[in-house]
């Protein structure tokens, strides 16, 4: 009897196609949620570093979104972790440190370590990695220049 | 003798064992010496250490990466032809979007090294810096689209952090064990501030005096030619621009010389994977944009 009810339940769950969402964490600087599951699609939203979304399963390297302020779109998979991402505040400041703890230095390899090592090491050339790092190619931009070298891709496509 | 045990126990923990780390806090505990929070908080940093570089977080790879490229920008000095450096982002940036690992933390960036030396670094996270030696080795755009394909190939298969030897992360464990015991401050950040000068000094070295194993750059090949059919560059190209390389680079040569394998290995293990290869036919329009950026380099 038990067993009846129990596929008659699984049986209405998947007629309605009841999919668990499932808590992720942004695990890059300036996680973008987009409008379309494309870096196309049109950014409705900004999330910090180990903010945290209501997640649907990955559809070709793109995740269905809802973020804490309710916001609905789609996230790069590579942008997401299953791991919870903590912000503690310690001798280095704010950092992320992995559930499983700590990782190497739950306090270290931030800014602030960044900082010491500048100072004894006053001649590494950080200006030209600042540099580097603000050189931001817009998708727009390399959507046009892929039509103008008429680079297309055989199968599949870029994501 | 309870000294003595706590001793070994410390010198045995400093050597990743888990089980030894659990005795010494165990005694810890017993001695008075750690209070039962203190004991438990070594315990989980021990075996998080033991996980080694799976575990470092995406920001702490990001600032290694930093650290890595600036020492090696340091050596090599940027070519500044602001130009040239944008033909190469864009080319770069796009390649990456569809690696698969389209997204780092500070995501993907490039630069071009001002020697002529036949030579490519990618730091952790994504700090790719290819030498005008290499680039003059590329006929067109998409043998040049395959050199930075494998460098987003090292990123994306983290073989940068592979390099951090196991012994900084036990390092790392006893910072965080002698942290939990006591409170040292400042002292703290120093000693994180050793471990990630010893995980930069890892890395750098691996890349530029030692290179990588030959698998890891086989590794980096194959996820090359995978990223290139995604967006629709000819694989061929990766075999074209060995080909030179492969002409113009002396034997042991400084660079790619020195820490690649021969590129004629690259080449069969290359042709092997692709099966069939389609001539290089590259559209006026892809050729032209190309030669005028070669022409600056």
């Amino acid at each position: 009897m038990h067993k009846h009810l129990l596929w008659a339940v699984v049986g209405a769950l998947s007629l309605v196609g009841v999919t668990l969402a499932e808590r992720m964490n942004v695990q890059v600087q300036e996680g973008q949620v987009r409008a379309t599951p494309s870096f196309l699609g049109t950014v409705v939203a900004k999330l910090a570093y180990g903010a945290s979304v209501e997640a649907q399963p990955d559809q070709n390297g793109w995740t269905q979104v809802q973020t804490a302020a309710g916001q609905q779109g789609w996230m790069s998979t590579a942008s997401l972790t299953m791991k919870k991402i903590t912000m503690t505040a310690g001798a280095g400041g704010a950092s992320g440190a992995s559930s499983d703890e700590l990782a190497l230095a739950g306090k270290g390899f931030n800014s602030d370590v960044e900082k010491e090592f500048k100072k004894q090491n006053p001649n590494v050339n950080f200006a030209t990695v600042d540099r580097m790092t603000k050189i931001k190619i817009a998708p727009q931009e390399m959507q046009t220049f892929l039509a103008d070298g008429s680079v297309k891709p055989s199968t599949g496509g870029a994501k | 003798m309870k000294v003595q045990l706590c001793i070994v126990g410390l010198a045995l923990g400093l050597a990743g064992c888990t089980t030894v780390t659990k005795i010494g806090t165990t005694i810890g505990q017993a001695t008075g010496t750690l209070t039962a929070q203190q004991a438990d908080s070594i315990n989980r940093s021990a075996e998080a250490v033991e996980k080694t570089f799976k575990d470092i977080t995406p920001e702490q790879e990001y600032y290694i990466g930093r650290s890595v490229a600036a020492t090696i920008l340091t050596s090599y000095k940027p070519y500044e032809n602001e130009a040239a450096t944008h033909y190469l982002n864009v080319l770069g940036q796009t390649l990456a979007l569809a690696s698969s690992k389209p997204e780092t933390y500070g995501g993907y960036h490039f630069i071009i090294m001002d020697t002529s030396e036949i030579n490519a670094f990618s730091a952790p996270g994504g700090f790719v810096m290819v030498s005008r030696g290499l680039i003059r080795c590329c006929r067109t755009e998409d043998a040049l689209a395959a050199v930075l394909a494998h460098e987003v190939g090292h990123v994306e298969n983290q073989h940068g952090l592979k390099a951090i030897k196991g012994s900084r992360l036990t390092g790392a464990l006893t910072i965080l064990a002698l942290e939990a015991g006591k409170s040292l401050g400042g002292q703290n950040l120093a000693d994180v501030t050793k471990a990630f000068e010893g995980s930069i000094s890892d890395v750098t070295s691996s890349l530029v005096n030692k290179g990588y194993s030959r698998d890891l750059e086989y590794q980096a090949d194959a996820s090359a030619l995978k990223t290139l059919k995604r967006v629709g560059y000819n694989p061929a190209g990766l075999l074209d621009m060995l080909g030179q390389m492969k002409q113009r680079m002396p034997p042991g040569s400084a660079g790619f010389g020195k820490t690649h394998p021969d590129p004629q290995l690259r080449i069969e293990k290359a042709t092997n994977a692709l099966g069939t290869v389609t001539p290089l036919a590259e559209p006026a329009a892809r050729q032209a944009r190309f030669v005028h950026f070669l022409r600056a380099i």
